[in-house]
């Protein structure tokens, strides 16, 4: 089924650079290095959109791996690795929002065999890249919305201004555009026009879209999404809820009486709950997954603004505590800034290295 | 939202105030945790690197190893340290309205920040605090329905919006924003710009045309609390193109680290103005760099308590229950009301992250899952009782217990276990009633024998000078010192809060 949201990964599906970033001198030096093994099959998009998509993915990750990727030059002068350096590397880490611990246990397994030992450049980097690649690739999964029970349930939570909304709609956007059935509930119904923001994409797409009034019951909303989705027949109806933090125990409840109104429409439903994260989010991230998914069950995460400044580094420091799926990353503010994660592209982006030659 | 950083710091100095001497050695150890704390809680490194320098140059002179109390001393470094980092001493900043109105402020930040909400905070506090004609405008010509966001907003706090033009570029609504607020007679015209992100170069020149055009009198950067380590780069990139002059902090009642805040006032050198605290248009909060710095230190803030206190609570009510505490009395009905108060004031944890030396105690607080809904639970039990009842607590009987049980929808331990407390608060009543107000917090707010009032702002601003960098003088549980079960919440000011000995459910057995 042609929507089946970036399908599982084919084994063909691999999509170079093309035009979207082209190699600097830099990269064209360090591409020259040995390459590795077999390509990373990639998940891809439908295939016309396949170029600039990966090309903006890559744009985005790049810019912010800028800085590290500098840094990492400057640390990589000297020739023999040792502990100044090692440190240096490891502060790198942390400034990528990889947190204290998971940069330190990294640099430790770069060390173990290369400690005192001549290495270059791209050496460094490529360990660098391959160890956190390690801890993502078993996080990287397609949504797979094409198969299952009908329709796919997908709930969307986290904190406030983390992009649950605007994320929706992006993947109402290319879900409709696959020509899947969508309906889309407004369950934000504490912001201020959060539910007109949804309206517009639903619009746009074609899309029904299913709300109350402000400030009226989210679980409600929810409720009737679900059964509009059943009763229409649609393929996936996805839902929007508040932002909330953490913390906030009243909030959590309300989250948990949006998943009880959901199940009374549909039994195994929400088939998906997924957690948005925002790439500048620190170490609090991990609290955040602790606490939605003791309330919310996550299936899954999203990170968004992986376009600014921040790395998203924590990303592997919750790779490496809870095996949850990573659908998502949000490079942009079109919907086709809304790409399939793919942990060796976005460990390679972020140590400054461009996507494996081959 | 500085709650974890407290709690490892407060790890580190038990350990170091622990001991009698501390060798180089110690403090090289204790710094070492202290790095690991700020950078878990999100602290930029650089920030961090800068911060442990100086503790550490400080430190490891002969001062403090020498000195009768070197954790102490320790301590005093890294709270003058942390204080110096979020801001000084000095009192907080205000916004600059000052000037040939319409005064203009100009939000700015990365998306989802917090922006749009911000400003309908700020416009609220201008409007009520400081009696400004408000008028508020949305320039976000990009994220769906945002202009809609903040009219809505608006509406609800009763300030003036600029009407939404569709197809206006961002610069032109500023101007017609300028003129409209101009022609309207409005001091302050507030206005909130779409999020961006420091790398997308045509944002941020066009928010830079904005702030050319408007010459606002504060450009505020909007940053969210939860921020890791991009805090840095993001203020960093900011303040290069747009003549900043404070920063807000939201999300602070989030279980973030607070580390943004230290990073990106270091990194700027602009005040912190505000502290977003909750979803409500009301959650705002004044941002003061040495209460923060106690608060994080685990040193408590009860400079905020008794304001916030003083705020809420209504004089005429509290003069009448001060009275009646000075005859020795407290039934029901007073009860009632302080635990409605408690609620009001920011709940039982709000009050407790304000308290001193109470860090670990807020913590069994949690793992009991001792909350609010348990004080409005007692809130409701009380309510069962007759009016009689509530006046004479004497009269009820164990037929009474079971029928005011029944009726609140608990069991009878419960009621039972509230008239036991009740029993103590009222003995406390009393022995205040004779001029025995407990404790030296009563004579920090100046309240000794004679009646309580609610101090007045030169109180409290009084009571602020008395505090000095190390915490109140005679509060128990100062930081180190083993917290001694709950010490007895301090008379509030005005509210007469006669210590809540046992708080409702501290009793665990019957629980």
């Amino acid at each position: 089924m042609i929507w089946g949201l970036f399908k599982p990964k084919s084994e063909k599906g691999v999509t170079t650079n093309a035009e979207g970033a082209r190699p600097s001198a830099q990269e064209a030096r360090l591409e020259s290095a040995p390459p590795a093994s077999a390509p990373e099959p990639m998940a891809t998009a439908p295939a016309n959109a396949d170029q600039g998509l990966f090309g903006r993915l890559f744009d985005g990750l790049k810019k912010s791996s800028g800085r590290l990727a500098e840094g990492i030059t400057g640390v990589l002068l000297k020739k023999k690795l040792d502990q100044e350096t090692l440190d240096e590397l490891e502060e790198l880490l942390i400034r990528a929002d990889i947190g204290a611990s998971a940069a330190e246990r990294i640099t430790k397994s770069i060390a173990k065999d290369r400690f005192d030992k001549e290495v270059s450049e791209t050496e460094i980097k490529e360990a660098l890249a391959a160890e956190v690649a390690a801890l993502l690739r078993p996080r990287e999964s397609t949504l797979d919305l094409s198969r299952g029970p009908r329709p796919r349930v997908v709930l969307m939570v986290g904190v406030n201004g983390s992009g649950k909304t605007t994320t929706i709609g992006k993947l109402c956007a290319l879900l409709s555009a696959y020509g899947a059935k969508v309906v889309v509930g407004a369950g934000d119904t504490f912001r201020a026009a959060a539910i007109e923001q949804l309206k517009a994409w639903a619009d746009r797409t074609g899309a029904a879209f299913v709300s109350r009034e402000q400030g009226s019951d989210a679980a409600g909303v929810a409720f009737d999404a679900v059964r509009l989705g059943k009763s229409t027949d649609a393929d996936v109806v996805l839902i929007d809820t508040a932002g909330r933090l953490q913390n906030r125990s009243e909030l959590m409840a309300e989250l948990a009486k949006i998943i009880r109104a959901i199940r009374k429409a549909d039994e195994s439903a929400p088939h998906e709950t997924l957690l948005v994260l925002d790439a500048t989010v620190g170490q609090n991230a991990l609290s955040q997954v602790e606490a939605f998914r003791t309330t919310a069950d996550i299936s899954g995460l999203v990170m968004t603004k992986l376009d600014g400044t921040a790395k998203g580094g924590v990303l592997a420091a919750i790779g490496e505590r809870h095996a949850l799926p990573i659908h998502f990353i949000g490079v942009g503010e079109k919907a086709e800034d809304l790409q399939p994660f793919a942990a060796e592209r976005f460990a390679r982006a972020l140590v400054g290295l461009g996507p494996k030659p081959g | 939202m500085f709650d974890a950083l407290t709690e490892r710091l407060t790890g580190v100095f038990d350990r170091l105030t622990g001991r009698g001497a501390l060798s180089e050695k110690d403090v090289e150890a204790g710094l070492r945790e202290i790095r690991v704390a700020l950078l878990e809680a999100d602290v930029a490194l650089p920030v961090v690197k800068t911060f442990i320098a100086r503790v550490k140059d400080e430190a490891v002179g002969e001062a403090v190893i020498r000195s009768v109390k070197p954790g102490q001393q320790l301590i005093k470094i890294v709270h003058d340290a942390l204080v110096d980092m979020l801001g000084g001493e000095g009192p907080p900043e205000g916004l600059r309205i000052a000037g040939e109105p319409p005064n203009i402020i100009m939000m700015a930040g990365l998306q989802g920040s917090g922006k749009t909400t911000t400003t309908a905070k700020i416009a609220l506090r201008l409007t009520k605090l400081d009696r400004k004609k408000v008028m508020v405008a949305s320039l976000d010509v990009r994220r769906p329905a945002a202009m809609e966001q903040l009219a809505t907003l608006a509406r609800a706090i009763h300030v003036d919006c600029l009407g939404i033009v569709a197809g206006q570029s961002p610069e032109d609504i500023a101007r017609r924003a300028i003129q409209t607020a101009r022609l309207g007679g409005h001091d302050v015209l507030i206005l909130d710009t779409a999020g961006r992100t420091t790398l997308d170069d045509d944002m941020m020149r066009e928010a830079a045309s904005i702030a050319g055009l408007a010459r606002p009198s504060e450009i505020l950067l909007v940053a969210d609390s939860l921020t890791g380590q991009d805090a840095v780069e993001t203020a960093r990139r900011f303040h290069e193109r747009l003549p900043l002059t404070g920063l807000v902090l939201t999300r602070a009642d989030g279980d973030g680290r607070g580390g943004a805040a230290l990073s990106m006032r270091a990194v700027t050198g602009l005040p912190i103005k505000f502290l977003g605290v909750s979803e409500r248009p009301d959650g705002l909060e004044a941002f003061d760099a040495r209460r923060v710095a106690g608060r994080i230190l685990g040193q408590g803030d009860i400079v905020s308590l008794v304001e916030k206190a003083a705020q809420q609570v209504d004089r005429d009510e509290a003069e009448k229950l001060a009275k009646k505490i000075q005859k020795g009395v407290f039934d029901l009905d007073d009860m009632e009301k302080q635990l409605t108060q408690v609620l009001s004031i920011g709940g039982l944890k709000g009050i407790m992250g304000m308290l001193p030396g109470v860090q670990k105690l807020k913590n069994q607080v949690s793992e009991a899952s001792l909350d609010d809904k348990q004080i409005r639970r007692q809130i409701g039990i009380i309510r069962s009782m007759t009016k009689q009842e509530r006046a004479k607590p004497d009269l009820i009987d164990g037929k009474r217990r079971r029928r005011i049980a029944k009726g609140a929808g608990v069991d009878v331990a419960e009621v039972n276990r509230l008239l036991k407390m009740h029993r103590s608060m009222a003995d406390m009543a009393k022995a205040m009633g004779k001029g025995q107000l407990p404790g030296a917090l009563g004579q920090a707010l100046g309240m000794g024998k004679g009646g309580m009032r609610a101090p007045s702002p030169e109180q409290i601003k009084a009571m602020a000078a008395k505090a000095p960098s190390q915490g109140l003088p005679g509060l128990p549980g100062l930081p180190g010192a083993k917290p001694l079960g709950l010490p007895g919440l301090p008379p509030l000011g005005g509210s007469g809060l006669p210590g809540l000995p046992g708080l409702p459910g501290s009793d665990k057995k019957s629980t």
